[in-house]
């Protein structure tokens, strides 16, 4: 091979995927348009409980242009929304259908659906469909004790528990204990572009097409073909631009079956966009859980045991994550720290609010919060400061790999390698620890109200088990790489053309990613839990080693010369280090392998290769965040003045991309911490309904975020040394700033509840 | 209401003859009607700013605005600011500063930060910021796009 060849993985090079989304030329879901569509809108219950006495659609069906409106038993065939992750047994009564049967369980409920020549029609045809419900009483609150949700069963269907070592004889033997109640208010993903679909039934063929489709397009194949009767291979998914996924677009939601069902019977194409109201109260929410939670220290803080049990506030069906949230919650709790003894028992509560699933660091970012904020109160009991307690209780890299005895999404957590201290350090540099610290003691002196705080945390990333690539050379020399990941503009196309193009030895601009294309690849799992850099990069490298393999065989005999003599350079054939001499293009060889070539033998024709990569672990980045606030005494309000993220990738294939992943990831972490919240009246009727009530950060919002990107700590598990990049940036927010507030009160321990809102603040600054 | 009016719109320099319901939004004639899907539509109640466009040089909502408001008028969408292959100053920076992710918010950002650049080309970076801030972007966590809108500035001020 030629040690000359550019590099392009670790370049931060433009994205393939930018020109169209500059010139306004993407496919999102709303840009999808068949002839003859239908377009279809859902009427949601305007109560958190209560029964259905009468839905009656003929109002609707009699205003000309509507087609069909339907109500639960017209779909009551269709068995409900299936598990895709963490299924547990007892979850499986509380699944969602795709229109609500006898009960509403929350404001957003689908009730009834209508079909209309035009969108705004069938706005106006929603209006009137007559849905009588009778109000029942609303449980709101996950913790206390445990009612009835549906009929016989109660609003705690199941517990997850998870833990290792001898919590009771760690206890009796601490020097001391620490405990802490924390809470985590209820907020979600939300992408700028909103849900949606378009079903499409195509009787020539007998295929059922759904537009719209992001991150899981074959699981929610097969589980579409399953709903409705119909063979995987009859139902093809198609993914477009997607804008935004973050955990909660692109999951099986009821109205992804509907246009479906819809497009079948009524034999014409359906659409459905959904508004921002439906996007706030019937997507995905998340986060929402209160932890009781308690350490054992040693007379340094050394932690012999933390012991944790905390309340998941589902809302009011069980989708497709099922315990997942909780469950990350619970295993990913012990961070980057020594946790000689551990117990997590996660009770999982049915409320009458939207339904949760994941959010971009799910459970992490509930986790770390907590866990950080153990830290820090260990720090104040043993009369350290936050840095010193975390250097203590940290990991240290002879350790690695260190065996979790914890499990999730059918893994064993093993942290396959980490230097926590360096790169803690590194943070503290990136900050000049002490002349910051130097710097807040004059400007407290000054009277002035500003911290600074610390949190780490160790990330998970690269699920497994498999992903698959398909890579084929046309006769123009044209390179499309197949794969079964998803995009939801991160930057997939980019990443995998780096990697393909540099162990292929093509040029960036020759190679087109197919992603989100069921009919294109038999299998794939898509784009969830910071997976794709990590499966599909080394899938795609795998691909390409092969491909080159049989691109310099069939070269060999075309040039009479070595196969090890030669090198592919820019999509040409050359004889490695000679930059004269005979050369032949990849659409010579491509075109060589013609059916019917002699050159052929036994081999399929055309030029391509095939390659799985299989993972039983997943790759754990970690890092670090530290955030500088001040307080306005007046106000209560909140100015993030500096923020670090220091975050160990192990490998950056585009660092322009890591620093984007994370800076987008404070962002949304942010949002958390301080501003969005959904919350609801004591009748369960949502109030954050609009960008007005749910408020997102704006460019005001965003700090300047320095980040450090580290690659002191390659994953041993892909021969990139691969980690995901996703998650990082989110996961440690809400702690970073809470230790930051209260070290600019004054006071340990003061934040115990996230958002923090001025209101809280000035309350405590009353103290 | 399926009374339907007959308007001109002209986008970007061509005139589209279309009907439209008084109640229409020209956020959705733009895309509907007019087949001009770059503008985006993300809340339909005058937030997030995806919907932006020019109307007589000035930013608004298309979502707020119906589309017999703005008949007659000069419309530039995203689809109008590059001159066939060579991109605007504006998309061109968005690119080299990695100024957008999953790209649903970027033409209402694109066309706020021309609309306010041609006419304050000296606004202070404060103010930019400011002006920024009345559009929403869930995936950069907008330091990238703030880049790039003050690198086209430089670039606009020059030409």
């Amino acid at each position: 091979m030629s040690g000359a060849r550019p590099k392009l993985v670790g370049q931060s090079i433009a994205r393939k995927e930018d020109g169209p989304l500059l010139r306004g030329q993407g496919l999102f879901a709303a840009d999808v348009n068949f002839p003859n569509q239908l377009h279809m809108r859902v009427v949601r219950s305007t109560y958190a409980h209560g029964r259905i006495l009468s839905v009656d659609l003929a109002p609707a069906l009699a205003i000309p242009g509507v087609h069909a409106a339907w109500a639960f038993a017209d779909v009551a065939d269709i068995p409900p929304i299936d598990f895709r992750l963490t299924k547990l047994e007892q979850l499986a009564a509380y699944r969602q259908t795709i229109l609500a049967k006898d009960r509403v369980r929350y404001v957003g409920d689908p009730v009834a659906v209508v079909f209309a020549d035009d969108p705004y029609l069938a706005e106006d045809a929603a209006e009137h469909v007559a849905v009588e419900i009778e109000e029942l009483p609303v449980i709101l609150h996950a913790d206390g004790e445990v009612g009835e949700f549906r009929e016989g069963l109660p609003t705690e269907p199941a517990i997850i528990r998870k833990g290792y070592g001898d919590i009771d004889a760690a206890f009796a033997a601490a020097h001391a204990t620490v405990s802490l109640s924390l809470s985590i208010g209820r907020h979600s993903g939300v992408p700028l572009e909103t849900r949606g679909s378009i079903g499409r039934y195509v009787a020539s063929t007998d295929m059922l097409e759904m537009y719209g489709a992001a991150k899981v397009p074959h699981w929610n194949r097969d589980q579409i073909a399953r709903m409705l009767g119909r063979s995987p291979a009859s139902v093809n998914l198609f993914e477009g631009h997607v804008g935004g996924g973050f955990g909660v677009r692109g999951e099986l939601y009821p109205e992804d079956v509907l246009v479906c069902l819809a497009a079948i019977r009524l034999g014409r194409p359906v659409k459905w966009i959904e508004d921002r109201r439906e996007n706030l109260i019937a997507t995905n929410h998340s986060r929402q859980q209160t932890h009781h939670i308690r350490a054992a220290i040693d007379r340094d803080g050394r932690i012999l045991a933390i012991d944790d049990e905390f309340y998941h506030d589902q809302g009011g069906y069980m989708r497709t994550h099922a315990a997942t949230v909780p469950d990350l919650a619970a295993a990913m709790l012990p961070g980057p720290y020594r946790v000689p003894a551990y117990r997590a028992v996660g009770h999982i509560r049915l409320t009458n609010k939207t339904p949760g699933g994941t959010y971009r660091a799910p459970g992490r970012y509930e986790s770390t919060f907590v866990r950080e904020r153990l830290l820090d109160a260990i720090a104040a009991k043993v009369g350290v400061d936050g840095v010193e307690i975390r250097r203590r209780n940290l990991i240290d890299k002879s350790e690695m790999p260190v065996t979790r005895a914890l499990e999730t999404l059918g893994t064993d957590i093993v942290l396959d390698s980490g230097d926590y201290a360096r790169l803690l350090d590194k943070a503290l540099d990136g900050v000049s620890w002490p002349e910051l610290q130097a710097v807040i003691a004059q400007r407290r002196s000054d009277g002035e109200l500003v911290g600074a705080g610390v949190a780490m945390f160790v990330e998970k990333s690269g699920l497994g088990p498999f992903d698959d690539v398909h890579i084929t050379i046309d006769i123009t020399g044209h390179v499309e790489v197949v794969t079964g990941a998803a995009s939801v503009g991160q930057g997939v196309e980019t990443v995998i053309a780096q990697i393909c193009a540099d162990t292929l030895g093509v040029n960036y601009d020759d190679i087109n990613v197919i992603h989100g294309q069921t009919n294109r690849i038999a299998r794939g799992l898509g784009a969830f839990a910071s997976r794709v850099t990590v499966m599909t990069g080394e899938a795609t490298r795998l691909a390409a080693v092969k491909l080159r393999d049989r691109v310099l065989a069939v070269a060999s005999e075309l040039l009479q010369s070595p196969a090890a003599d030669l090198d592919i350079v820019n999509g040409l054939i050359v004889r490695s280090g000679i930059s004269a001499g005979p050369s032949i293009k990849l659409a010579q060889i491509a075109a060589a392998l013609a059916p019917g070539s002699t050159l052929l033998g036994n081999d399929e024709p055309g030029l391509s290769a095939e390659a799985s990569f299989e993972s039983k672990h997943m790759v754990y980045p970690y890092g670090v965040h530290i955030a500088v606030v001040s307080l306005a005494r007046d106000t209560g309000a909140i100015d993030i003045e500096r923020y670090l993220v220091a975050y160990d990738i192990g490998k950056a294939v585009n660092p322009m991309l890591v620093e984007g992943q994370i800076v987008g990831g404070v962002a949304q972490g942010i949002g958390g911490a301080l501003y969005e919240e959904f919350t609801y009246d004591d009748r369960g009727e949502p109030l954050a309904v609009t960008f007005a009530d749910y408020l997102m950060p704006t460019a005001r919002e965003v700090p300047h975020i320095d980040v450090i990107i580290s690659e002191d700590a390659p994953s041993p598990l892909n021969p990139m040394g691969l980690k995901g990049a996703g998650e990082g940036g989110t996961n440690a927010v809400g702690a970073a700033i809470a230790a930051a507030i209260d070290d600019a009160l004054g006071q340990p321990g003061a934040i115990t509840r996230l958002p923090v809102s001025p209101q809280m603040i000035k309350a405590m600054l009353r103290k | 209401m399926t009374d339907k009016t007959n308007i001109t719109l002209n986008i970007n320099g061509r005139n589209h003859a279309i009907s439209v319901e008084s109640r229409r939004t020209l956020a959705d004639a733009i895309r509907e009607e007019c087949g001009q899907t770059g503008t985006h539509i993300g809340c339909e109640h005058g937030v997030c700013g995806a919907c932006t466009v020019l109307v007589s040089g000035e930013p608004v909502r298309s979502c707020l605005m119906f589309a017999q408001q703005a008949a007659g008028k000069e419309i530039r969408t995203v689809e109008g600011l590059a001159r066939g292959d060579e991109m605007h100053p504006m998309q061109r920076t968005f690119m080299e500063n990695h100024g957008l992710q999953c790209g649903f918010c970027t033409p209402g950002f694109l066309m706020l930060a021309v609309g306010v650049l041609e006419k304050e080309p000296d606004i202070s970076d404060h103010d930019l910021v400011d002006v920024l801030s009345s559009n929403l972007c869930r995936c950069t966590g907008y330091q990238n796009i703030i880049k790039a809108v003050r690198a086209a500035a430089i670039e606009m001020r020059q030409s």
